[in-house]
This record gives C-alpha cells, sequence and structure tokens, in this order.
C-alpha cells in the first residue's frame, strides 16, 4: 500500500463521483488490469456487487436507531416531560420513575427495529456470499467466487436455473441461436420466459472494446448502450441484451455476459422502494383530536396554575403545610404558579394518549392478520392469499364511496377464448365455443364451414400451387403475427412452484380429454393430422407445444390457428416454422418484428415466404389501426370493395357482443427495404427509428379478415357489483376498450341497467361537449325539481370516451363534469389512457372530498392504483405490476365484495370505536387527578401511587382496548354481505365523528367526576388518609373503564372474558402485591397494606359499586335507547327496502 | 395497452383444478379455524327491553334495601362536635387564639364546658378534626423520610462535613429539605409533616351530678394502623436500648416542645411507634379531615361509656390554626362497621335504586304502549 497524499484521495473521490454522476459511462473489461491494486482498476469508482440494505451498523445502533426514534413527535413529548421532571421546581414525581414509560416505548420500538435489521443482514450476507462463476485470465477459465466478489467490467457465467449475480451485458449463450432465456418473477412477478439475444461476435478473452452505456435507472423494460470496438464501429446493445440481476436463467444451458451494474446500482436494487406509506383518513382525524387534547390539557393546566395562584394569595401568612424550598424562602405566587404550570403537564401527561399510537399500530397488524388468513379471500386456483402491501391504511377500506374498475382481467378473466372470426367477408360464428363454457383457451372448437373449407383447400398442397389462398393467409397470420415463444412441454423448467407438476401431468391429462371433445363436438376428423415422418423431432406432437405470450389474446390466436391445423412450431429471432393442416412444415424467415405499441396499437412481422420467396408483412391490430392503413384489396377476389366494409359491420356486431376485435392484414412487400441495422446502434433516435421505419412499411395493406376474442366475466361480478351499489359506492370502469365493448360488458356485469338512462358523451370538440353537458345538466335538475320525482331516483348513466373526457377534464368545464357525474350512478369512461386514469381519480378524489378505490390488474392501471386512496391490484393474467404498486392484491374481483363490505366495516369501526375509547380512557383517568387539584390547592398531587398509575395504563387497561380493536364485530360477516347497505354506516364522516368524540369526552368527564366525588362525599371530614382515599377511586376507575368497554363491545368471545376477567385479576394481584411488599421502597409514596386494609372495608366495596354503576347509567340507558332505535329502523321496510331485509338481519340474534 | 403489459403466463395454471395431486402442494391455504376465521363461538348482548328492564329493576331492589340499612345505620351512630378553635371572643379558648404563635413554650389551657344529650353506649372514639390544613399538598406530603421512621440509623447520622462523605453515609433524605436538619444536626423525625404534628393536649372530665368532676380514662394505643405501628414505624436500634441514647446527636424538630423520645412514657409508645406521631404522619385526603386521638373503652356491659350529663374538656391550647383560617375540633363518636356517622352513601344507594326503579317502570309502560304496535322488537329476544 503506497502512500496517497489526501489531496489525491480527496480528487480522487471527486472523480469517483463524477463518474457515477455522468449520464454516459465508458466500461471497459477488468481482464487486463488482472492483479493491479485498486487504485489502478479501471471500473474502480462503481460500487461493487455487494450489497448492504441494513439501516444500522453495529456500533452506531443505539444513537442511530434513537435519532431515528426522536422523528416521532410523540417520542418528542415524553422526552419532553422526562426532562420537565428533572427540574426540582416542577418535577412531579421522582424523575427516574418518569423515566420508566419512555424507556419501555424506546426500548420495544428499538428491538423491533434491531430484529429487523438483524434479518436483512442476514439475507444480506446469504446473497451476498452466494456462488457465481467470475473469468479469471490467469487461471484462463471461470472459476467460483462470491456475488459481493462480482465487479463491474468482469465476465461472468451464469448457468441454468442460476439467478443472474449482476446486471450483464450478455456476449455469450450454449444455445447456437445466442438467445438466452430468463424468468423475471423475482422482478415483477412474470412467469414467462423472456428471450434475450446476445450480443454477437464476442470472446470474454478478446473483449477490448468500451460499453458506452446509460447512467443506472430503475426502468426495467429499457437499456441504451452501444459497444465502442477498437476499429471506432459502434454495435448496439438494448434491454433485448441484457440480463438483470435477479431473474433466473431457463431453458439455456449457460451464458456469459459483461457486468455493466453491480450492487446497488442494478435495476432490481433500484427497483426495491420500501414499503408503502399512506396515512389513513381516520389517522388525518385523529391527529386532529390529539391535537384538541393537547389543547385540553393546556386548558387544564392554566386552571391549575391559576388555581394554585389565587389559593396562595388568598392565605395571610405562611401555613406550616408550605413547604418552603431549600433555601428557606418561599417563592412569589406567580413564580410558582408558573412551575405549577409545568407540574400539572407532567401530572396530566397521560391524557395526551401516546400509547394510542403504539395499540393503533398493534391493532392494524392483527387485522391484517385477519384479513389475510380469510379463507374466502383465499384463491385455490392459483394458491394465493390476499396480500397487504400498505399495513397502516385498512379502516380506509370501510369508508369507500368510489370505486374505479380496470375492464379486462379485473371484471373480466383475461383468459382470452377465440370465439368468432370474419375471414374475407364471411362470418363463421364458431358456436360451439359460445355454448362450452368451461372451455380453456387452449382448446379452440373449429367451426364446421371453415374447418372444411380449410381441409379443401390445403388439400391441394400449398407448395405446389403458387395461387395463395386468403384463407391460408388469414391463418398463416394468425400463427406467424406474434412474438408467442414455443417452449416444449419436456423441457425442464425447473421451478419450486408447482409449475413443473403440470407441466409433466399435461401430456396424459390433457392430450386425450382434448381430442375426444375435438371429435365429438365436430364429429371431423382430429386438428393435427400430420404423418409423423415430416417431422424431424419426434418431440414435437402437436400437444406438448406451450405458447408463452406476453398477452393472452396473441396466445388465444396462436391456439386458434393450432385448432385449424396451422401450428406454430418454433420461433427464433430469425425464423418461424409453421405446420400446415397438410403436414408440411414451413420456415419462414423473420426479417423485422415491428413490436405492439400503444401508439400505433398494431404490430407487424415481415417474413420471407420459403415457396414464393415473397417478402410477406402480416399485420394485426385494432380495427381503426388497421382500416386507415387498407391499401390494395385482395387479388382475385370479386366483392372487393365490399370486404372492407362487410368486416367492419361484422366488428361493430362483434364489439356489441363484448368481444375483442383484432383485423388481419397483409401485405406483400416487393422494394427493398430501408430498413437500417446500423440505427439501432444510435443511443438517442433509436426509437423514433424504429417507428419510423414501421411507418413505412404499415401501408397499402390488404384486409383479410378480422377475430373476436371473447373475455369472459369473471366470476361473481354482478352480484359484487350489486352489493357495492347496494352500500352506497358508485361504481366507474375505466378501460381502453372501444365503447361498444365496455358498454356491453356493463350490462353483462349489471352496471347498466335496461331502465337506465344511458348518457353517450362522445364529442369531437370542446363546443359540443359543453352543449352536452349543459343540456344534460339542465334536464337532470328539470328532473329533480319536479315534484313527481322527489321520491324516485333517476338511473343515470353515463359512457365518455377519452377524447371526450379529455375535454371534459379541461379547467373550465371540469366542475360542470363533476356535477354531472355526482348524478350519475355508474360511468363507464372508454378508450382512455393510463394517465386519464388517473387523472379521472385525482379529479373525483380532490373535488368530491370522497375516498377512493382503484382496482385493476395491468401495467396500464398502475397510475390509477397510485393515484386513489386505496389501489388494489388484481394478480390475475397481466402480470405484476398493478400488483407491484397495489396497497392490496386480490386474485379475483368478487373478494372485493367480502374484503370491502366486512373487513373493510369491521376495521374501520374496530379501530374508530377503538381510538374513541382509548380517549375516553385517559380522559376520565387523568380528570380523577383533576379533580383532587380542587381539593389540595392545586399542588398537583396525586392522590393515587405513581407505580400503579403507570401500571394502570400499561398492564391493567391497555390489552382490552387493543382486544376490542382486533376482534369486536359489531354486526356478524352473514348479516355485513346479505345488507350491504350496512356499509353506509363508514362513509362520509363514519362512526368517528366529531360529535362523537366529543360525546365520549363529555362521558368521561361525567364519569370521572362521578367517580371521583361519590368516595369524596363518603369520606368528607373523616379520617381517611390520601392514599387510602385513592385506593377505592382507582378500583372503582378500574371497573368503570372495562364496564364502558364492555358496554361498547357487541359480541363477546371466550378471548374477550379471559382478558376482561384477567384484567381485573391482574389488577387485584399486582396491586396487592405491591402493597404488601413495598414498605419503604417507593418514597414519598407509601401503599403498603393500604388495599388489603381497604378490602377488610365493606365501605371500599360499597363505594366502588355505587360509583360504577352512577357512572355508567347514562351510557347504558342511551345505549339501550340507541339500539332500540336501531332495531325499530331495521324494522322499518321502507328503510331497507325489504321486508326480507329484516328477517336476514334478526337471523343472527335468534 | 398490450405493449406495456405483460402476462403472468401460466398457460397451465387452470390445469390445477384436475391435476392430480395438486391438493398437497397448497401451502398458502390459510388455516381453517374459528379464531383465524373470525368465527369464534360469541355471545352478542342486544340491549332491548326484555334485557335492559330487568337489569333497571334488578338494580332497584337491590340498592334500596342496601340504602336503608347503610341509612339506619349511619343514624345509629351518635356523634358529638365542638370547636374550641377560639376565635370568637365569647370561646372559652379566646384568649389562648389570641396571641398564639409556634414560638411560645409556655402553653395555655383553656375548659369548655358540653353536654351530652344522648349516652353513649359503646366504644367512643375521641378525634380531633381541623379544617383548612392541607395535608395533601405535594410539597408537605413529600417532606418526610420514611427510611428514618423505619428505624434505619443511618438516616440519623450526623451529615459529614465533605460532601464527598456525605453522599455515602445517609442523612436524613433530601425530600425532608428545609426541615431535614439544624446546624449540620439531623432533625429526628426530619421534614414538614413532623415539624407541623397536631400538639394540643385534650382531657375529658365528666361532670357527675353530685358535683365532682371526674376524669374519663382515655385509651391511647391502638388508634394507629397496626401495619403502621409494627411494620412502617420502627424506633432506631442502635448499640443501646435506651431511646435517648439512640437518638443522641439529632434534634427536635422546630416546633416541638419535646424530642421525640419524650413523647410518652411508656416504651412502646414512645419514640417514632407512638401512635399519635403515626396518625399525624398518615397524611389526610382532603384539607378537612379529623384524626383518632383517644378511645374511651367501654368498662362493662351494664354502664354506658358516656352517661349522659355534663362534660368539660380541657384542651392544652398548642397549636396555632388562626394563622391559615383553619379551625379545630373535639369529635367524639360511637362506630359502626361502616366507621362514622355518613349518611350520604345510604341516602345515594336509596337515590339511584328509586331513579332505576323509576326508569324501569317508565320504559316498561313505554314498551307496552309502544311495543306492541310493532311486536315485532321482541322477535329479537
Amino acid at each position: 500500500m503506497t502512500w496517497r497524499s489526501p489531496l489525491a484521495l480527496v480528487r480522487d473521490a471527486l472523480r469517483g463521483q463524477r463518474a457515477r454522476e455522468n449520464e454516459l459511462r465508458s466500461l471497459e473489461s477488468n481482464l487486463p488490469y488482472e492483479g493491479l491494486e485498486k487504485g489502478k482498476q479501471p471500473n474502480r469508482y462503481f460500487p461493487s456487487n455487494a450489497i448492504k440494505t441494513t439501516k444500522y451498523s453495529l456500533l452506531f445502533f443505539i444513537p442511530m436507531n434513537l435519532y431515528e426514534q426522536f422523528h416521532r413527535l410523540a417520542n418528542l413529548y415524553f422526552v419532553g416531560l422526562v426532562i420537565l421532571n428533572f427540574i426540582p421546581e416542577v418535577n412531579a414525581f421522582q424523575p427516574e420513575i418518569a423515566l420508566i414509560p419512555i424507556c419501555v416505548i424506546l426500548s420495544l420500538t428499538a428491538m423491533k427495529d434491531a430484529w429487523e435489521d438483524f434479518r436483512r443482514y442476514q439475507s444480506d450476507r446469504k446473497l451476498n456470499n452466494m456462488p457465481c462463476f467470475i473469468y479469471s485470465r490467469k487461471e484462463k477459465q471461470f472459476v467460483e467466487r462470491h456475488w459481493k466478489d462480482v465487479r463491474v467490467g468482469d465476465f461472468v457465467k451464469v448457468v441454468c436455473n442460476e439467478i443472474i449475480p449482476a446486471d450483464l451485458l450478455l456476449l455469450y449463450t450454449s444455445d447456437p441461436n445466442g438467445v438466452c432465456h430468463i424468468e423475471t418473477a423475482n422482478l415483477d412477478g412474470e412467469t414467462n420466459l423472456k428471450q434475450r439475444t446476445a450480443h454477437p461476435e464476442f470472446e470474454p478473452e478478446s473483449f477490448n472494446g468500451i460499453l458506452v452505456c446509460e447512467k443506472p435507472n430503475n426502468n426495467l423494460n429499457h437499456f441504451k448502450g452501444y459497444v465502442e470496438k477498437p476499429d471506432k464501429q459502434k454495435v448496439g446493445a438494448g434491454i433485448e441484451s441484457l440480463l438483470l440481476r435477479g431473474c433466473t436463467v431457463r431453458n439455456t444451458d449457460h451464458a456469459v455476459g459483461f457486468v455493466v451494474y453491480a450492487g446497488r446500482e442494478t435495476k432490481s436494487m433500484l427497483n426495491n422502494s420500501g414499503p408503502r406509506y399512506k396515512r389513513s383518513k381516520l389517522e388525518r382525524r385523529l391527529n386532529i383530536d390529539v391535537l384538541f387534547c393537547v389543547i385540553l390539557l393546556f386548558t387544564m393546566c392554566l386552571i391549575g396554575a391559576l388555581g394554585h395562584y389565587l389559593w396562595l394569595n388568598a392565605m395571610p401568612v405562611v401555613p406550616p403545610y408550605l413547604v418552603p424550598p431549600t433555601s428557606g424562602q418561599l417563592d412569589r405566587p406567580s413564580l410558582t404558579s408558573f412551575y405549577m404550570f409545568f407540574t400539572m403537564i407532567i401530572l396530566l401527561q397521560i391524557l395526551i394518549p401516546i400509547s394510542l399510537y403504539v395499540s393503533i399500530e398493534l391493532v392494524k397488524i392483527g387485522q391484517i392478520f385477519f384479513i389475510t388468513n380469510d379463507i374466502d379471500l383465499y384463491d385455490e386456483e392459483t394458491d394465493s392469499r390476499i396480500q397487504c402491501k400498505a399495513l397502516n391504511i385498512t379502516e380506509d377500506l370501510g369508508q369507500i364511496e368510489y370505486i374505479f374498475s380496470d375492464k379486462t382481467g379485473t371484471l373480466t378473466e383475461n383468459k382470452m377464448v377465440f370465439r368468432r372470426c370474419s375471414i374475407m367477408g364471411t362470418e363463421y360464428p364458431h358456436k360451439e365455443n359460445a355454448i362450452n363454457l368451461l372451455i380453456k383457451e387452449t382448446e379452440v372448437v373449429p367451426d364446421g364451414k371453415l374447418f372444411q373449407k380449410i381441409s379443401r383447400t390445403s388439400s391441394g398442397s400449398l407448395s405446389h400451387s403458387q395461387k395463395t389462398d386468403a384463407y391460408l393467409d388469414f391463418f398463416l397470420a394468425l400463427a406467424i403475427c406474434n412474438t408467442v415463444v414455443v417452449s416444449m412441454a419436456t423441457t425442464k423448467r425447473r421451478r419450486v412452484s408447482r409449475h413443473r407438476t403440470f407441466t409433466e401431468d399435461s401430456e396424459e391429462n390433457f392430450q386425450p380429454s382434448g381430442q375426444t371433445e375435438g371429435v365429438d363436438t365436430t364429429g371431423l376428423q382430429p386438428c393435427s393430422p400430420h404423418p409423423p415422418s415430416l417431422s424431424d423431432e419426434p418431440a414435437l406432437t402437436s400437444d406438448n407445444l406451450r405458447y408463452e405470450a406476453e398477452s393472452p389474446d396473441e396466445a388465444a390466436l396462436v391456439y386458434a390457428a393450432k385448432a385449424y391445423g396451422f401450428t406454430l412450431l418454433s420461433r427464433t429471432p430469425d425464423s418461424v416454422s409453421v405446420r400446415l393442416p397438410s403436414g408440411e412444415v414451413l420456415d419462414f424467415e423473420v426479417l423485422d418484428t415491428l413490436t405492439f405499441d400503444s401508439n400505433r396499437k398494431r404490430m407487424s412481422v415481415l417474413v420471407r415466404h420459403p415457396i414464393t420467396k415473397e417478402y410477406v408483412l402480416y399485420t394485426k391490430g385494432a380495427d381503426f389501426a388497421i382500416m386507415e392503413l387498407l391499401g390494395t384489396p385482395y387479388p382475385g377476389n370479386g366483392n372487393k370493395k365490399n370486404i372492407a366494409t362487410v368486416t367492419q359491420r361484422h366488428l361493430d356486431c362483434y364489439a356489441k357482443e363484448g368481444l375483442r376485435t383484432l383485423c388481419i392484414a397483409k401485405k406483400v412487400q416487393n422494394h427493398t427495404l430501408s430498413y437500417l441495422p446500423n440505427a439501432m446502434a444510435a443511443i438517442e433516435n433509436r426509437e423514433r427509428l424504429v417507428m419510423d421505419t414501421a411507418v413505412q412499411l404499415e401501408k397499402n395493406l390488404t384486409l383479410l379478415g378480422a377475430t373476436g376474442i371473447e373475455d369472459r366475466l369473471q366470476e361473481n361480478v354482478p352480484d359484487t357489483i350489486q352489493a357495492l351499489r347496494e352500500a352506497g359506492i358508485k361504481v366507474w370502469v375505466l378501460t381502453g376498450d372501444k365503447p361498444e365493448t365496455a358498454v356491453n360488458i356493463g350490462y353483462a356485469c349489471g352496471l347498466l341497467e335496461d331502465e337506465d338512462l344511458v348518457i353517450n358523451m362522445g364529442c369531437k370538440d370542446k363546443i359540443t361537449c359543453t352543449n352536452i353537458l349543459d343540456c344534460t345538466l339542465e334536464e337532470v335538475r328539470r328532473y329533480n325539481a319536479d315534484p313527481r320525482n322527489v321520491d324516485t331516483t333517476q338511473n343515470m348513466s353515463l359512457v365518455i370516451d377519452g377524447l371526450t373526457l379529455d375535454k371534459a377534464l379541461s379547467p373550465d368545464l371540469l366542475d360542470r363534469f363533476v356535477a354531472l357525474v355526482k348524478h350519475c350512478r355508474a360511468v363507464l369512461c372508454c378508450r382512455v389512457t393510463p394517465l386519464q386514469k388517473s387523472r379521472v381519480v385525482k379529479v373525483i378524489r380532490e373535488k368530491l372530498k370522497v375516498m377512493t378505490l382503484a382496482v385493476g390488474d395491468g401495467a396500464n392501471d398502475v397510475n390509477m392504483i397510485q393515484a386513489a386512496d386505496i389501489g388494489i391490484g388484481i394478480s390475475g393474467q397481466e402480470g405484476m405490476q398493478a400488483v407491484m404498486a397495489s396497497d392490496f392484491a386480490i386474485s379475483h374481483f368478487k373478494h372485493l365484495k367480502k374484503l370491502l363490505l366486512v373487513h373493510g366495516h369491521w376495521c374501520y369501526t374496530r379501530l374508530a370505536n377503538m381510538i374513541i375509547y382509548f380517549f375516553y380512557k385517559n380522559v376520565a383517568y387523568v380528570n380523577l387527578l383533576f379533580w383532587y387539584q380542587f381539593f389540595c390547592g392545586f399542588s398537583a398531587t396525586a392522590m393515587i401511587d405513581y407505580w400503579l398509575m403507570i401500571f394502570f395504563n400499561l398492564f391493567f387497561t391497555s390489552v382490552p382496548p387493543i382486544m376490542f380493536g382486533l376482534m369486536d364485530k359489531d354486526i356478524s360477516a352473514e348479516m355485513l354481505l346479505g345488507v350491504p347497505e350496512l356499509y353506509k354506516t363508514g362513509q362520509g364522516e363514519g362512526d368517528y365523528r366529531f360529535t362523537t368524540f366529543w360525546v365520549s369526552i363529555l362521558d368521561a368527564f361525567y364519569q370521572s367526576l362521578v367517580c371521583f366525588f361519590v368516595p369524596y362525599f363518603v369520606y368528607q371530614d373523616s379520617d381517611i388518609d390520601m392514599f387510602t382515599f385513592g385506593t377505592p377511586m382507582n378500583t372503582s376507575a378500574l371497573f368503570i373503564i372495562l364496564m364502558h368497554l364492555s358496554i361498547e363491545i357487541k359480541s363477546w368471545t371466550v378471548v374477550h372474558w379471559i382478558i376482561m376477567l384477567g384484567s381485573v385479576a391482574l389488577y387485584f394481584i399486582v396491586t396487592l402485591a405491591y402493597s404488601a411488599v413495598c414498605v419503604t421502597c417507593n418514597p414519598p409514596s407509601n401503599p403498603y397494606w393500604i388495599l388489603q386494609s381497604q378490602m377488610e372495608d365493606p365501605m371500599f366495596y360499597l363505594i366502588c359499586i355505587l360509583s360504577t354503576v352512577v357512572a355508567l347509567l347514562p351510557r347504558y340507558r342511551v345505549c339501550h335507547s340507541l339500539s332500540s332505535v336501531g332495531l325499530k329502523i331495521f324494522n322499518c321496510p321502507e328503510f331497507w327496502g325489504s321486508r326480507q331485509c329484516y328477517f336476514s338481519l334478526m337471523l343472527p340474534f335468534s | 395497452m398490450m405493449a406495456s403489459s405483460y402476462s403472468a403466463k401460466d398457460e397451465d395454471g387452470h390445469i390445477t383444478v384436475s391435476g392430480p395431486g395438486g391438493g398437497t402442494l397448497r401451502n398458502k391455504k390459510p388455516e381453517n379455524t374459528a379464531f383465524k376465521q373470525q368465527r369464534l363461538p360469541a355471545w352478542q348482548p342486544i340491549l332491548t327491553a326484555g334485557t335492559v328492564l330487568p337489569a333497571f329493576f334488578i338494580i332497584g331492589l337491590i340498592f334500596i334495601p342496601i340504602g336503608i340499612g347503610l341509612y339506619v345505620t349511619s343514624n345509629n351512630i351518635k356523634e358529638f362536635e365542638i370547636d374550641y378553635t377560639g376565635d370568637d371572643t365569647s370561646s372559652p379558648c379566646y384568649n389562648c387564639a389570641k396571641n398564639f404563635s409556634w414560638n411560645n413554650t409556655k402553653s395555655c389551657t383553656c375548659t369548655i364546658p358540653f353536654q351530652l344529650d344522648q349516652p353513649y353506649e359503646s366504644n367512643v372514639f375521641m378525634y380531633y378534626g381541623l379544617s383548612n390544613f392541607y395535608q395533601n399538598h405535594r410539597r408537605y406530603v413529600k417532606s418526610r423520610d420514611d427510611s428514618q421512621l423505619n428505624g434505619n440509623i443511618d438516616s440519623l447520622k450526623v451529615g459529614a462535613s465533605s460532601p464527598m462523605a456525605s453522599r455515602k453515609k445517609k442523612k436524613p433524605s433530601k425530600e425532608c429539605e428545609p426541615y431535614a436538619s439544624i446546624d449540620n444536626k439531623p432533625i429526628a423525625p426530619c421534614g414538614a409533616i413532623a415539624n407541623s404534628m397536631f400538639n394540643d393536649t385534650l382531657k375529658l372530665f365528666y361532670n357527675d351530678p353530685n358535683g365532682t368532676s371526674v376524669p374519663i380514662p382515655l385509651t391511647s394505643t391502638g388508634i394507629a394502623w397496626w401495619t403502621d405501628k409494627h411494620v412502617k414505624f420502627r424506633n432506631p436500634v442502635g448499640t443501646n436500648s435506651n431511646l435517648t441514647a439512640v437518638f443522641q446527636g439529632t434534634v427536635k424538630p422546630v416546633n416541638w416542645h419535646r424530642p421525640v423520645y419524650e413523647l410518652d412514657t411508656d416504651p412502646e409508645n414512645n419514640g417514632f411507634i407512638n401512635e399519635d406521631f403515626i396518625v399525624w404522619m398518615r397524611t389526610a385526603a382532603l384539607p378537612t379531615f379529623r384524626k383518632l386521638y383517644r378511645i374511651i373503652q367501654k368498662k362493662n356491659n351494664m354502664a354506658p361509656t358516656l352517661p349522659r350529663g355534663n362534660y368539660t374538656l380541657v384542651v392544652d391550647y398548642n397549636y396555632p390554626v388562626r394563622s391559615f383560617e383553619g379551625r379545630k375540633r373535639m369529635i367524639l363518636s360511637t362506630i359502626s362497621w361502616m366507621g362514622g356517622k355518613n349518611p350520604f352513601l345510604g341516602i345515594a344507594y336509596i337515590t339511584v335504586g328509586s331513579v332505576c326503579f323509576f326508569l324501569g317502570v317508565v320504559l316498561l309502560v313505554i314498551h307496552h304502549k309502544y311495543g306492541n304496535r310493532n311486536n315485532s322488537a321482541n322477535i329479537s329476544n
């Protein structure tokens, strides 16, 4: 180690900083520098692959954790009190004792943090020490090292089923096509295989180029960079050749990559943001009430200080009971009163319920435990429970007023079934598919007529007839024009999940059933009558094929093509092989794939026909995206002009049925390609260049036909929507689909009803838009003003498309739009972009000040999910992005019903009631001390031993409210599901209202008055001593507080009984033990033998009984009348709409 | 939006339903237990007329007899109270009270005649009562050293001159300040409570109808809690069994006339275990309080403890209360199981019982009048 000047060190650090911050990075291989010291390494500025996710280090845990904890206001309040207690003029208790609560809370939290951090440390260490292979120049081979030894610039070999240690630029794979498959399930939960292409012509030893790449970012689907060879030639590299850390290599024996990003700069680590933190509505309200408590506390302390001042001033001379401070001279009354203010704060500190925050956390953990353990929210099929990602907004589930739902995959299953198609203007209805509801997307029953037609055409073998047929082209397009990856069912995909079992099982389970079905229903020969001689590999039986598609639509189309004998056999970046019904295998050379994007709304594949040697472009896409590009009609067809119109008619018809439509087109390309592979190297303009190429290619298309794919409604969707609506929740559907499809689904799922007035808003310009809005609003106003319509509410629904929505959401029309929307029972927004979705949610949330919930399953719903108060992801077919962004993840839309109506209601009422109870409890207890101040010259004396006061809050009365918040059931689950109207209690202001809070505070005042003055009048002018006076008060306070809770508890289980009785028993045991043991242990207060002597005295029991009864009588009475009123409401048929409801309500009671 | 949306493609995901052995791999399925599914058998108390009305009646029926019993018991207790503060010119103690302060060493005696209209049959408890005396003031309550009173000899040691040593050797607790020591000598007992101990002497004389004045024997033991006398309060046990020697080196509290070891001649009632002292040290809860002073034991079964007639109270007036507008009283009271005379609890029980009963009746009427009209409310029972 050579000595380096500090200046050099600083310079080096700065250079490193600059290198890391630079927009573009230049990386070179480490190999030439192997064995050199660190300062000579070219990539030394970039972090190593060792990761550290721990927050603390062993040495600095205590200071760092304390620093972290003191960010909480509540803890600061506590510390302030402790400091006050150490000031001799002010202290109310022994300063050491005052330390106990804060120490308990801090150490509990610290222990929790330490444990969590230790877990992180362990997992880090495990990850850092995972083995991997790094190329060593010395040994001329890959040597086994640990993950933490990987540095930027190294060459790393990964083998099949291994996890990739860092972000690698793929240079070589064992696959002859230079392809490597990876599974990104660890990153985004997607279980399909992704293909990565090796960057050609590189050998680790001879890699001498410089890799220029962008700064690390967290975009998993984007990477830009190029390799500059020594001869200044640039070769582009994109995400398609980047292996991401955390992914698993599949189907590829081994691959070698160049480390681009390591450790915390990898994309997976950058994506690893902490848990989501949202503040719930209830918590926001709670903070206001805590503020009220602070004001109350200050008022009480002011009263105390003022009272003390007046008391002192009223004294003519110094009485013997006034003890001067050590100096021997009494302070001036004003100064003493000033001190007294702070002493009072210490005395009455528990008015601010610090333990409330801890209790709320505990209760929420428990609520989440119950939600995740609900068997009704468990999905057998995918073996998944509901996931709660946000830990602290459970109670918001009980207050939802608006639900924004995605359509595809949320209301529908997103399991696409090929339903109908139209080829060259002829419609094939595929009736069997429509009848068989249990059909899977893998088995398509061919339409009889179409099948015969295909067989006839293909019987004259295609290779011999130069004449192409539209029907063949149509199915070839279905089979070719996609990005579906073919994998063999026999290929080992060693995965931990049950997946493997099924792939192996599928052969014997499904082959027979699929075939018999095909024979039975169609009466035709089996779908793939190919002679085995033509197939080179015996494994390539059609039933062994598994298609991995990026979207289910694609897979559905490929399966449909397969059903007609056009089997996609394999796909590599350069070629596609398809087996025709005749058994012939055609290998198409793929020249280019223009992938789908949301702007073009279509995708194309350019192939070279193996027989005709023509360049053929197959395109599929949304109807409007294809129709406008149509050029030459299909050759050799009579009614040329009509095909487009007829197909369009079919498409409209499909849309009305709620089918997803796609148009299929082709084009025969003759001229040379303008497409330049060099363009790929340009780091900046690549996307634009690709786009330009697409525009050039995709024109003058020939329409082949259209397909209609059914996306079936999920189970119980209409039920759920009906229930949610009865619960007073407005359901909106925001979808990217076209209005016809959306409206159809709307009717199917009960969102729209036949008698509804459906307003269809679609306008091209703003003026029409304004007019429509004004007219509709006027109509609504007139309708509501009409005396005949006072009782009946008109069911109005709005259907609006994306373009119109854009105008309606413009600032000047926004208010009118919101006003109109308020009257609508259902709103359907079609053709909306993800950004519009989130915009709509935000507008409604902010303008109407309502609680919103967004539910969706796809990446296009992420914005909306994040914008809403609660985001729910449906873990379905469309990957995990929505789930990752969500607060709760469910597997079916129907689970929303129980989640909201039952768990939401429970979580909310439980927490709201618990919080109110907590406030009540603290106020009631503290006020006992406050009333005593009027009889002790406002000198801040406590007539209850301080230890017992701490115990009272810490042990005797802490568990019952938590149990109350966890387990109380005001209404049974069956009734909540049966009578969704009950959900309305939580909406808007809900249970936790301003008045509820103050009523319980007033009740607390009343109860504390009773609890104090009953013993006071009993012991007035007697020889009672201070702590004996406090004992019956403390005891009856315990009884009152617990009995109050008993009144609030709506259902009693064994747990309730144990905890309630246990609390009482604990009080007596602990207090008796404490007052038996402590003779002089806690001067100056002295509880020795007090409770014992009190318990020998019948007066003690008489006082406790009287104060408990008198204190609780009003609440008992009010509760009774409230509940009888409640029963009356339930009885009243007008209120609930039906008599039946009453009986269902009563059922659990009887 | 197909491009940015990916499918969690499990083409064979649906095969699960029929796949053999699939069930064995279901590990995430929540347990179907009553607790986890929140289906524990529960009792739901519904407050309806059927449950509330009996509750009111039961409370009423239990409380009223208890209240009557308490009231009768309280009324049977005989109590006599006499104020001897002496702030009134007509009071016999006026002269004593007028010029009195803590510094007086010579005691002033006054005699107050009074008359008992009824004979006091059982044991009679003699109390002194003070008003407007805040024995519950926070600083006052703290101003004591329990360890000293518990006989800890260290708390009686002379405070060492050097601060280092003084920290090691226990002196009277700092809570006792400024009544902890005088001239570096510890005060025994230290603190403001002890310092302000009530030191009037009260004597009772029965004026026989034949003119002679008979002193009534007053028992001064048995007035403190047993646990206080035997556990909490203990005389320090030094090398010497003589109390005077043990308290050597301490000084008496400023306001006291005699040192602590001269409080009584009886060694079992002297020093820290003097019961008058113990009673005083149990600080009163409220500013107007009484403390047990003496017990007049019943002599035999025949004669009343205090017969009807004229009595004289002789007070050695030592305790000044006029400075804080306090009052001093002497109270004679018999005692029952419920302690001294207090009609409040009886009245309160009767009132609450009646209110509950009344509420019950009202509710019953309402229920009968309106409940029948929609009888469905009863279904819930």
